[in-house]
């Protein structure tokens, strides 16, 4: 917690203006009771808060579900935008704006189903943003049909006698695509654990993809039941180049050190469907980040203009 | 031995077709002898013939690739009708385009003399065949040994045979040979002296070759231009239009005919402090680029058909949200996959209307090459003032046509100034639509106290989603207020011919040039027909339905489908008219004609022309869709 003291000391130096976690509240969250996006939207704001964010200078960038209505609740600018592609939208505004900070909130459907070829290729590109991808297992919007990720045999209203395939793993995916920089995984039960993760993505320079475990109470209130009830069931992965929340040994007792540099453990774990692990998978900040290797020097209209004349001798007839 | 008497023809114009397996090299001949008659004064147009495939297999109808240089004393303003003289590397790629009806009845064609006598059975037969074919037209054949002329100087007749041939050229047509050899040592330029020095040498040997074997020269004067010109392609104009307009991102996935527009941007953007982003497919292309623009950015997106219809629901999601974009469709033969080489002008109505709910947009077409550079600057600058999308309509004739035009004068207005990114004043709402125009002010990201959340959900003016009945209609009669507001900016458009007549041809884009040409031989004739070309087509331009009236009849020519009565089922209810027909009709109640034809070439002036002809005098009946 020293962290959170020096950052907010530093911004009180700079502005003299100091940000409420409230302050980046626009509006109430419009889910239902007991939805897992209040707690992914909780912590974003103590984030925020932490990192005394200026509200103009970010974009929550969405693209359709329940979770895509983030952007609405945030004291910042957003971009709600259409169905599964909200990761072109977001890569464009960093390449336009690299000094803007660009927070991505997708869904399973959204992102591991009609937006699944943005997902790995933004996964590819690395730019500099947050992804949160809130992960219910089910279409929530539509109201009750078969996502990627529902698990095998789960009943909805277009798989009525359940799910007939086995579910997609979105951290087996996203930590297989080349040039992956960071992968992790939390869930909304957990507040300290998922604002820990979202710290350390948002430390992260690169595409920081991190799946959010998120209960839906009215469509699959029993996908992580027995996990909520037990933490024996979970697995925390903890390291210093991870995320290790304090407090939290108490609860979870079972605890792997994994380095997250190391794809190959990475990979395994992710495989594994022993427990349900939490932690950072993956990080590696050496990768090269699209909206840097992309950065070109500005120049002036009327050196473009110099330039242009020059050009058109190549075609002087 | 024995020199015959040399006949000099003098022409105001001739069209040449050089025709190879692709892979030989036809282009290059083709773009220095364009650039060579440009020089000298001469107008110029140029069409590339090329296989959809990259190298198919060689010596067969389907591997012909070439290229057209219609070139003359006056300005040229499309490929025209047929060419006079031909140069063929084989007999099976002449017999394709005479199989087009591309070759004039008395064109002169030089013919590679290897195939005649050749070892192998099967191309003799071949060569024996197609000869045959061949034989109706009243062609003058002459046996040119280009492989083995070729030979003496390289020893890889492919990497030669084309300069020969410019060589053949230059010597009929009398071209200045220092422009040629300064026009290699250009397109060589990365190449050693060496290959300059092989490369000039071939020219000369077909030069010599001629000079010893032909009698006959054209002499097609040129009045060199006062003004300077420069010459380029339709995708070359608007990737320098779009760096002239000062857009910074172009957001593209590959699809021809309009990739080569993104090949020139990714060449130079970089100096001009711009990228071009490939996406990973064309629904992302135009995602990014709607984001690099509600960043601030000038964005740009480069398609073709079916490109466009893969990124209707994001420019519909720009529309509703308001973020200027510029979108380019270099249109193709469709629908689906089509003829993606080729040229059609079928994109129109999905361009205006291809959406779910209403989602009003500017839609316009460069009649020109010039005006492809210059729709740029007009694209940027409409969809900043009205923050909406702009659609750019050019086409695989435009995009590979070649032509000489006056060298713009660039304008720093053109690359206007920052966005406004003051403090945005308490109380203001992200879309105070004016009640009179529905503007508002375009506040990105960074802008204090500008935060807001633009939503492709129904919103008021606050931004926020809304379903009320009031807010609903409003948000869409602000949206389509803004395409009247432009609209009260555009002038009239102009006739070509008289202002009043028995006859008035409506064009849109590149066909301006053809439907003029045509427009000019029944008129020479003393018909009373004009021709207007319109390039702003949603909204269209004012004044329409005035102009038409002052006419018997009215009569669009376009290169799409449309049905012809009288074939079977087809009535005067169940007939579907061209593009711009449908819509002319709607928006005039004026009871519009269409002439239309999709061959997958541009229209040619004289299929135009009899098809004037034949609505003025009805009892002539033309059979629809016989482009030659």
């Amino acid at each position: 917690m020293s962290g959170l003291a020096i950052s907010l000391l530093d911004l009180e130096v700079d502005s003299g203006v100091c940000l409420e976690v409230e302050d980046y509240q626009k509006r109430p969250g419009k889910w239902c009771a007991g939805c897992g996006d209040f707690g992914a939207l909780n912590a974003v704001k103590r984030l925020l808060a932490k990192e005394q964010l200026q509200p103009e200078k970010m974009v929550f960038v969405s693209g359709i579900g329940c979770s895509s209505r983030f952007p609405h609740y945030v004291n910042a600018f957003g971009f709600h935008g259409i169905h599964g592609r909200a990761l072109p939208v977001a890569t464009g505004i960093k390449l336009a704006r690299p000094e803007l900070d660009v927070f991505v909130v997708t869904g399973d459907g959204d992102c591991t189903s009609i937006g699944a070829g943005h997902w790995i290729h933004a996964t590819r590109y690395n730019a500099n943003m947050v992804v949160m991808m809130l992960d219910n297992n089910i279409y929530g919007l539509t109201k009750n049909q078969t996502s990627p990720t529902t698990p095998q045999g789960y009943a909805s209203m277009t798989s009525p006698r359940g799910s007939v395939l086995p579910a997609l793993d979105p951290l087996q995916a996203t930590l297989g695509v080349s040039n992956a920089s960071f992968v992790a995984q939390t869930a909304d039960w957990v507040p300290a654990h998922l604002y820990a993760t979202l710290q350390a993505a948002y430390e992260h320079p690169g595409f920081s993809f991190i799946r959010i475990l998120q209960r839906c109470p009215k469509f699959t209130p029993d996908v992580f039941e027995q996990q909520v009830k037990d933490p024996d069931l979970t697995e925390l992965l903890v390291h210093e180049d991870g995320v290790d929340p304090p407090g939290l040994e108490k609860l979870f007792k079972a605890r792997r050190i994994h380095n997250p540099r190391n794809i190959d453990d990475a990979r395994s774990l992710a495989r594994r469907r022993d427990m349900l692990r939490l932690g950072v998978f993956f990080r590696d900040d050496s990768l090269p980040v699209y909206d840097e290797v992309r950065a070109v020097p500005p120049v002036t209209p009327q050196e473009k203009i110099n330039r242009l004349n020059k050009e058109f001798e190549r075609y002087a007839v | 031995m024995v020199k015959k008497e040399m006949k000099v023809t003098k022409a105001s114009e001739h069209t040449v077709e050089i025709i190879t397996n692709s892979g030989e090299g036809a282009q290059k001949c083709a773009q220095i002898f364009g650039q060579t008659c440009a020089k000298m004064g001469n107008g110029v147009w140029t069409v590339e013939i090329i296989p959809a495939e990259i190298e198919p297999p060689h010596h067969t109808v389907t591997s012909t690739s070439g290229n057209i240089i219609r070139f003359g004393t006056h300005k040229i303003t499309n490929w025209g009708d047929q060419s006079k003289l031909a140069i063929a590397f084989n007999d099976q790629v002449l017999l394709s385009r005479h199989r087009l009806n591309s070759l004039d009845d008395n064109c002169i064609i030089l013919q590679e003399s290897m195939w005649e006598n050749h070892e192998d059975e099967f191309i003799r037969r071949n060569y024996a065949a197609a000869m045959e074919e061949m034989s109706g037209k009243n062609y003058r054949f002459i046996s040119v040994p280009i492989e083995e002329e070729a030979l003496k100087i390289v020893t890889n007749p492919s990497h030669g045979k084309n300069m020969f041939a410019l060589g053949l050229l230059a010597e009929i047509y009398q071209r200045d040979v220092s422009i040629i050899e300064r026009q290699i040592a250009n397109i060589f330029r990365f190449k050693s002296q060496k290959v300059i020095d092989l490369n000039i040498q071939l020219v000369k040997s077909g030069m010599a070759w001629a000079r010893e074997n032909l009698d006959f020269r054209f002499d097609i004067p040129s009045i060199p231009a006062e003004e300077e010109r420069i010459v380029m392609n339709g995708n070359q104009a608007c990737a320098l239009g779009a760096i002239a307009a000062g857009m910074e991102l172009c957001a593209m996935y590959p699809i021809t005919p309009a990739t080569s527009v993104s090949h020139e941007l990714a060449e130079i953007i970089e100096s001009y402090g711009g990228i071009v982003h490939q996406a990973e497919d064309e629904i992302a292309a135009a995602g990014v680029a709607i984001g690099a623009s509600y960043g601030g950015k000038v964005a740009l997106t480069v398609t073709s058909g079916p490109g466009m219809a893969l990124k209707t629901e994001f420019l519909a999601l720009a529309i509703m949200v308001e973020v200027p974009l510029v979108v380019l469709d270099v249109q193709r033969g469709g629908p689906s996959t089509g003829l993606p080489t080729k040229v059609e002008q079928s994109d129109l109505l999905s361009s205006i209307y291809g959406q779910h709910g209403d989602a009003p947009r500017v839609v316009i077409a460069p009649r020109s090459i010039e005006e492809c550079f210059h729709s740029m600057v007009t694209a940027r600058s409409i969809a900043e003032t009205f923050r909406t999308v702009v659609i750019v309509l050019t086409d695989a004739n435009l995009a590979t046509g070649v032509q000489q035009f006056t060298r713009p004068e660039l304008d720093i207005r053109w690359q206007q100034g920052p966005i406004d990114q003051s403090p945005v004043p308490e109380g203001l709402r992200p879309y105070e639509w004016d009640p009179e125009t529905g503007l508002s002010r375009r506040i990105i990201p960074g802008t204090p106290s500008g935060q807001h959340t633009v939503t492709g959900l129904a919103h008021d003016e606050h931004s926020l989603v809304s379903y009320h009945p009031s807010s609903n209609e409003l948000g869409m009669r602000m949206r389509s207020r803004k395409l009247a507001v432009f609209q009260s900016t555009l002038m009239p458009p102009t006739v070509y011919g008289d202002e009043e007549g028995d006859l008035l041809v409506v064009g849109w884009g590149s066909t301006q040039g053809a439907i003029d040409e045509a427009v000019d031989r029944a008129r020479a004739e003393g018909r009373k027909v004009s021709s207007c070309q319109l390039t702003f087509l949603s909204p269209l331009e004012p004044g329409l339905k005035a102009i038409f009236s002052r006419f018997n009849k009215v009569m669009t020519v376009e290169i799409n489908y449309s049905d012809t009565v009288g074939d079977p089922y087809i009535t005067e209810e169940t007939r579907r008219y061209g593009q711009l027909a449908w819509l002319l009709r709607a928006h005039t109640l004026v009871d519009i004609d269409c002439w239309t034809s999709c061959p997958g070439q541009p229209l040619r002036p004289k299929d135009i022309y009899r098809n004037i002809i034949a609505k003025l005098e009805p009892l002539q009946v033309v059979e629809k869709g016989e482009a030659t």
